[in-house]
C-alpha cells in the first residue's frame, strides 16, 4: 500500500515475573502501522493492550519484560536497543497520550513549561525558542486564548483542555509514531468527538502513524484504518476496520459488536429488550489455557476447540485474519 | 395530573458555596429541576460532567443538602426528614455508584456487606438475614460461596453485582443508578444492564438512571431528561426523544453518540457543539447553552428560555424550538 511501515511488531511476547515463574501477558502479537495510518488495538481490560503500548515505549512496569519477538521502529529493533537510545526516541520520534490527563500532567509546572520540556530535551532549543514553539502547539490543538493558557497549571484547565495539552506535548517534536491509550475515555461525548477530530487533523498534517488503544470498537471506526482485537493476551482477529466491523469472523469480535447498545435514533423497539451478552469473563492472568482462551464463553465451541491449542491467525479474506477453528461464515457479497 | 408518582422532584435547587472572599461565589449545581418517576419505570438523566446530574441523584438520596424544592416519595416530602423517619425512607430508596472499586469496604466480606443494610434498616434475626443474603447473591448471579470473599477477590463486574445485591437488600421501590455501568468493559456492561432489566421485570423496580451514554439510556429508559449546567433543557418519553429531539444541545449529544459513518460525518459540521460548558459559578443570564449553540441569536444571550410543552410529555427550553427543524438522524 503506502511506504515502509513506521512500526512493525514481530511475534512480540510480554511476560510478568511472579513467585511461581513467568506468566505470559501478551503472546505472539504481530502487526504493523504505516506512516499516516491508524491501527486500533481493541479488547477488554486485562487483554494486554496497554502493556503492548508500554512495551513499545519501553515504559513497562517492574517485573514485566519482552520475552520474545521484535519491535521494529523504522527498521531498528527496539528490544535490543540501549536504554539511552530508547530515551532519545521516546517523546521525540515516538510519543504517547495517556488515558487520564489529570494524573499524566505534572501539577506543579505550567502547561507551557511541560510542552517546552520535550522540545528542550530533544531538539536543543533554547528557553525562548521552546516557549514560542509551545505557544504554537497550544494554538495547533485549538486551545482558546493560548497566550494566557500557556501560563496555566493543569488544575486550572478542564478535562478536555488537559487532554489537548497532552496531545500538544506528545506532538511537540512531530513524532513518527503516536500511541493514544484510551485518549477520550475520561472525557464527555461532545468533547470526545472534538478530540478525535483534532487527532485526525494533526495526523494528516504531520502524517504521524497512530496506535489507538480502546475498548469500544464502534468509537474508533471513523479514524482507524486497521484493527487488531485482543483477547487474553492473544490477537484473535485482525484486519481492515471496515471489513472487520461489517463482518466479524471471530465469535468474540461479533459478541463485542452486538453487546454495546449503540444509539439508534428513530428506532422505537430498542427499549427494554435484553442485550445480547457474552456470558462469563476473561480468564485471569496466569490461568490462561493453551487451548482457545475464549472457549468457555463461546457459543460455537466444538470438541476440537477443547483439545487443540489455540490456532494462530490465518487469513480468511484479503484484509482479514482470524484465530478460530469455527469462525463465523463469511457471506459472499456480489 | 394523575395519582402521585413514586418519586416527584419539584423545583429542586442545590447550591454550594465555593468561596466567601474576596467575593462570594456560589456553584449552581442544580437550578430548578422538576420531574416525576412512576412506579416500575426508568427515568434517565443525561448530560456532560458538571451538568448536575449526579448532584440531582445525590439530592434525591438525601446525600447532599438541598437549597430549595421538594422531593416526594409516595406523596411524602422527604426533604426535612431525619433520624428514624429518614431510615424508613431509605428502605425504599437505594443507590448504585459508578465505581465498584471504591464503593465497597475492602475489609469486609461480601456476605457482611450485603447484610449491612438489612441489619441497619430492618432488624431481622441472624438466620433470616443469612437466608436473605443467599437469596440476594442468587438474584444477582453470584455463587453462595461468594459470601465469604473480600471485594478484592472479585472482578469489576462481580463487584457491581455485589453493589446491586446491597441495593436490593431492603426491597426498595426505587434504585438510583449513578453511571452504574460506565466503569465496566463493554461485555460486562451488557451483563449488568441485562441484570438490571431482569430485576426490574421481576420486582417492579423503578430506576433513576444517570448516564452520559445515550445508547445505554435509549436502551434502558422510559423517559429521558437532558441536563445542562444545572437545568433540564429537554425532557421526553423515549420514542419522542429519540425520534424528534428539539433542543440544539440534544442534537449535539446525539450527533456525538451516533455510530461512525457518513451520517455522523454530515451532521457533525452543523450540529456538534464547539467548546466546553461555562462555569456553574455565576452561570450566564440568558440561555446557558448560548455560548456553544450553533443556532444562537441575540435573544438567547439576554433572556433565559422556559421549559414549554411541545408534545405529550415532551418539554423543551429553547427560544427557537419552533423555528429550526430538527436534523434527520435516522
Amino acid at each position: 500500500m503506502s511506504s515502509d511501515p513506521v512500526l512493525v511488531l514481530d511475534d512480540l511476547s510480554i511476560a510478568l515475573a511472579t513467585i511461581s515463574g513467568e506468566v505470559p501477558v501478551v503472546e505472539h502479537l504481530s502487526f504493523s502501522v504505516a506512516q499516516g495510518s491508524t491501527i486500533a488495538l481493541v479488547g477488554e481490560s486485562g487483554c494486554g493492550k496497554s502493556m503492548t503500548a508500554l512495551a513499545i515505549m519501553n515504559l513497562l512496569p517492574q517485573g514485566f519484560r519482552c520475552s520474545g519477538g521484535r519491535i521494529l521502529f523504522e527498521g531498528e529493533d527496539l528490544v535490543a536497543a540501549t536504554p539511552s537510545r530508547r530515551r532519545a526516541l521516546r517523546g521525540n520520534r515516538m510519543s504517547m497520550i495517556f488515558q487520564e490527563p489529570m494524573t499524566a500532567l505534572n501539577p506543579v509546572f505550567t502547561v507551557g513549561e511541560q510542552i517546552a520540556e520535550a522540545l528542550r530535551a530533544h531538539q536543543n532549543l533554547g528557553r525562548r525558542a521552546a516557549a514560542a514553539r509551545a505557544l504554537d502547539m497550544l494554538r495547533a490543538v485549538q486551545i482558546p486564548a493560548a497566550e494566557n493558557r500557556i501560563k496555566a497549571y493543569p488544575h486550572q484547565l478542564s478535562g478536555g483542555m488537559r487532554q489537548r495539552v497532552m496531545i500538544a506535548i506528545a506532538l511537540a517534536c512531530r513524532p513518527k509514531l503516536l500511541i493514544a491509550d484510551e485518549p477520550t475515555t475520561a472525557l464527555d461525548v461532545t468533547v470526545q468527538a472534538q478530540v478525535f477530530d483534532l487527532l485526525a487533523r494533526l495526523q494528516e498534517e504531520m502524517s504521524t502513524a497512530i496506535i489507538l488503544i480502546t475498548h469500544d470498537l464502534g468509537a474508533v471506526a471513523d479514524i482507524a484504518d486497521d484493527v487488531a482485537v485482543l483477547y487474553a493476551g492473544r490477537c484473535i482477529e485482525q484486519g481492515a476496520t471496515r471489513v472487520v466491523m461489517e463482518q466479524p469472523l471471530h465469535p468474540y469480535t461479533a459478541g463485542l459488536m452486538v453487546c454495546v447498545p449503540h444509539l439508534q435514533p428513530g428506532v422505537m423497539a430498542a427499549r427494554h429488550r435484553l442485550l445480547a451478552e457474552i456470558p462469563g469473563m476473561v480468564p485471569p492472568l496466569g490461568q490462561r489455557p493453551t487451548i482457545c482462551a475464549f472457549s468457555d464463553r463461546c457459543t460455537r465451541v466444538g470438541n476440537d476447540c477443547l483439545s487443540e491449542p489455540q490456532p494462530p491467525l490465518f487469513t480468511l479474506a484479503p484484509t482479514q485474519a482470524v484465530a478460530c477453528l469455527h469462525p463465523l461464515q463469511r457471506e459472499t457479497t456480489a | 395530573m394523575s395519582a402521585p408518582a413514586l418519586l416527584e422532584v419539584d423545583g429542586l435547587f442545590v447550591h454550594f458555596e465555593a468561596s466567601r472572599r474576596p467575593k462570594p461565589a456560589v456553584v449552581h449545581a442544580v437550578d430548578g429541576v422538576s420531574f416525576r418517576i412512576p412506579r416500575g419505570t426508568t427515568f434517565g438523566i443525561v448530560g456532560e460532567s458538571g451538568s448536575g446530574k449526579s448532584t440531582t441523584a445525590q439530592a434525591v438520596m438525601r446525600l447532599v443538602p438541598t437549597t430549595a424544592g421538594a422531593i416526594r416519595l409516595d406523596g411524602r416530602n422527604i426533604i426535612d426528614l431525619n433520624g428514624v423517619a429518614l431510615h424508613e425512607v431509605r428502605k425504599s430508596l437505594q443507590m448504585i455508584f459508578q465505581d465498584p472499586f471504591s464503593s465497597l469496604d475492602p475489609r469486609r466480606r461480601a456476605g457482611n456487606l450485603i447484610a449491612e443494610p438489612i441489619r441497619l434498616l430492618e432488624h431481622r434475626s441472624k438466620d433470616e438475614t443469612a437466608a436473605r443474603v443467599d437469596e440476594l447473591l442468587a438474584a444477582v448471579g453470584l455463587q453462595p460461596s461468594a459470601a465469604s470473599l473480600f471485594p478484592h477477590q472479585f472482578s469489576g463486574g462481580q463487584r457491581q453485582r455485589l453493589c446491586i445485591a446491597r441495593a436490593l437488600a431492603t426491597a426498595p421501590a426505587l434504585i438510583v443508578c449513578d453511571e452504574a455501568v460506565s466503569a465496566l468493559d463493554v461485555a460486562i456492561q451488557a451483563q449488568i444492564l441485562n441484570l438490571l432489566l431482569r430485576l426490574q421485570a421481576e420486582r417492579g423496580l423503578a430506576y433513576l438512571f444517570i448516564s452520559h451514554d445515550l445508547g445505554v439510556v435509549q436502551h434502558m429508559c422510559d423517559e429521558i431528561a437532558v441536563m445542562y449546567l444545572g437545568q433540564i433543557i429537554e425532557q421526553a418519553p423515549n420514542s419522542a426523544f429519540f425520534s424528534r429531539p428539539h433542543h440544539p444541545y440534544t442534537w449535539s449529544l446525539m450527533t456525538a453518540a451516533l455510530p461512525a459513518g457518513p451520517l455522523r460525518q454530515s451532521l457533525k459540521k452543523s450540529y456538534l457543539a464547539t467548546g466546553e460548558p461555562p462555569s456553574p459559578i455565576n452561570p450566564p443570564n440568558g440561555c446557558r447553552f448560548a455560548s456553544r449553540c450553533p443556532f444562537v441569536v441575540t435573544r438567547c444571550r439576554e433572556e433565559a428560555p422556559e421549559l414549554v410543552a411541545i408534545g405529550t410529555g415532551h418539554w423543551v427550553a429553547c427560544h427557537r424550538h419552533d423555528e429550526i427543524d430538527p436534523p434527520v438522524f435516522a
